[in-house]
């Protein structure tokens, strides 16, 4: 299922591309241009072969990770581009994630076990309030909160510039984006783990312990938690496609150089080879998650086999 | 009609009387009472019905005309001449989130419908014929899912220039795969049963039991998942004008006020002009939600109420 997704994409994102009526070298030439030197221009960059040849083509590079060159900077691969915005990215979404699970778990595993209380309803009353809000604008409330008006935070990128690199300075900035992008998983997430909790509560393993003289605690972390994580771990893939498509939301809002707004960029500027690296490499992101998702459900719950 | 109604044309003797505590009530006033039961499930119904009213009334409700810039009154704050506020253009909020939300809703409603009909038509299809007709097409929702949807949505926007149709078009497209599961799942579960055997028995055509014997049944589920879906479009509409890459302006949209929100400057001093968009979208998706809810629990009869 995983490589002829992929393949798919790179297809139906080619295909895309070619029909746009945009044409990058629009943009960026000088409109008394002569038309030689146009053809010659676009021969050089190879856009006047035949579609399917620039697909093998485009293909054939991208396997050995060769991803071309940016039409809009030129001579600059896109693999270099890419290469210095994903470690941002990555960071920003692995800080998320923590923060995401951090928080949702045991908030949820707590209102399960508290069902029916009032904090038990209030917790569900702000995860229906987090799915219903945009992140950006989350975002945009606390940069105008926080950053804005009380200086607690800066407003934006990755580090202070001119200065040298601490580690306290890169956690400042990251602090808030990181917090951002979690909340848009975080109130699904507590939702879930909610539900999984109380499936587990309702088991008979569960009785069993508790009629063998178990504190409650005991009964609530050693038997039940442990058994309410295995799906809340799967989930962590299915939520992977919503993180990778909120870090293009969050990298802009908080003008984050990751691969997020360099897509934002190449949207803009029609860099075709810089939005279909993206493209795939967020199918990809994608498809891995899936995979370390099944892997890692296989490790926790010792029934699966494969 | 008769014939049903009389139990001893049948051979068996009449049946007892109902019970008076089940009283003959129709469907409707019987999923009525369950919904009003829930009070958020109200509660969001006012509300929508407030803002659908808002957004169609808005050239009658508007106090200004919402693209009249007065750039004496930039940034003005909240008071009698402007009750919300006016942008950094000197517009009014108010007005332009009135007319923003013709917008929002607009894109809502009509990329739902475009998306529960593709959903319906694959669901259907998939469910009532099953096998490798089946296969084929709920491995095409599965690979529909797990596309990075946003990135194939921006770079489309960015190829089809944003206007509402298009942002209407590209919503219908990538939000169909939930519906299809679901109509595939009613139909599958319905597909053996007797009514469906009687009919073909009948010789009624597929495509006839498909649409007048199947989906009514499965309507329910059609309708809470369109409820949902208009909330999910709201906001999808809102983060692609913030970025945008959605309603152009002049046109006012909640996200594509917010873009031009960003600004130290102006969240410095004037605080109301990116908190009011961001509440209407809140207020207008949680209302959506909440009746999608109220309307889950009302159309299951499992749920007692």
């Amino acid at each position: 299922m995983a490589i002829p997704l992929l393949f798919i994409i790179t297809i139906i994102s080619f295909a895309m591309m070619r029909m746009a009526p945009g044409d990058p070298t629009a943009l960026m030439m000088d409109p008394m241009i002569k038309q030689e030197n146009l053809t010659a221009y676009k021969e050089s960059y190879g856009l006047n072969d035949n579609v399917v040849v620039q697909y093998g083509r485009w293909l054939g590079n991208m396997v050995q990770g060769n991803f071309g060159e940016s039409l809009i900077r030129q001579g600059v691969p896109v693999k270099d581009l890419i290469l210095a915005r994903l470690p941002n990215t990555l960071l920003l979404m692995l800080v998320s994630t923590i923060i995401a699970f951090l928080i949702s778990i045991p908030l949820g595993v707590y209102s399960a076990t508290r069902r029916n209380s009032k904090t038990d309803y209030a917790i569900t009353f702000i995860s229906f309030l987090g799915i219903a809000t945009p992140s950006f604008w989350i975002g945009l409330m606390l940069i105008m909160v926080l950053s804005v008006h009380l200086g607690w935070f800066p407003i934006g990128g990755v580090a202070n510039i001119g200065e040298p690199f601490s580690i306290w300075d890169r956690l400042h900035h990251l602090i808030l984006p990181a917090f951002v992008l979690a909340t848009a998983d975080m109130a699904g997430l507590t939702r879930y783990s909610r539900s999984s909790m109380l499936d587990v509560l309702r088991q008979d393993y569960i009785r069993t312990a508790k009629a063998n003289g178990f504190r409650e605690r005991t009964v609530i972390f050693r038997h039940g938690l442990r058994n309410a994580l295995i799906p809340i771990i799967t989930i962590f893939g299915l939520m992977l496609p919503s993180f990778i498509g909120g870090s293009v939301i969050i990298e802009s809002v908080f003008a984050w150089p990751g691969i997020g707004l360099l897509f934002m960029d190449a949207a803009f500027q029609r860099d075709y080879p810089v939005i279909m690296a993206v493209v795939v490499i967020a199918a990809a992101l994608v498809v891995i998650g899936n995979l370390l998702a099944d892997i890692l459900y296989a490790v926790f719950d010792p029934r699966i086999e494969y | 009609m008769t014939l049903t109604e009389e139990p001893r044309l049948t051979g068996r003797p009449a049946l007892p009387e109902e019970p008076a505590v089940a009283p003959h009530e129709p469907i409707w006033k019987l999923m009525l009472r369950k919904y009003m039961k829930n009070k958020l499930a109200v509660i969001g119904a006012v509300l929508l019905f407030l803002i659908i009213g808002a957004a169609i009334f808005a050239p009658w409700l508007a106090p200004k005309d919402p693209s009249q810039q007065v750039l004496l009154d930039k940034l003005a704050p909240p008071g009698k001449d402007y009750p919300l506020g006016a942008d950094n253009l000197g517009r009014d909020t108010l007005s332009r989130l009135l007319f923003g939300a013709r917008i929002s809703l607009l894109v809502g409603f009509a990329s739902v419908a475009g998306s529960i009909f593709i959903g319906t038509v694959v669901g259907a299809v998939a469910g009532y014929y099953g096998g490798k007709l089946d296969a084929v097409l709920m491995r095409f929702v599965d690979a529909v899912i797990s596309f990075p949807s946003l990135f194939l949505l921006i770079t489309l926007v960015t190829i089809f220039e944003p206007s509402i149709m298009t942002l209407i078009g590209i919503f219908a497209i990538f939000g169909w795969t939930g519906t299809a599961r679901l109509v595939r799942g009613e139909f599958l579960s319905l597909r053996k049963s007797e009514f469906v055997l009687a009919a073909r028995t009948l010789g009624i055509r597929n495509g006839r039991i498909i649409f007048s014997h199947i989906l009514p049944n499965a309507l329910g589920p059609i309708i809470v998942s369109a409820t949902l879906g208009v909330g999910g479009v709201i906001l999808g509409e809102a983060a692609l004008s913030y970025l945008g890459l959605g309603i152009q302006p002049p046109t006012p949209s909640w996200g594509n006020m917010l873009q031009s929100a960003q600004n130290p400057q102006i969240m410095l001093g004037a605080w109301w002009y990116p908190l009011f968009p961001g509440l209407m979208i809140l207020t207008t998706v949680l209302a959506f939600n909440f009746v999608g809810d109220g309307l889950r629990d009302a159309f299951d009869p499992k749920i007692e109420d």
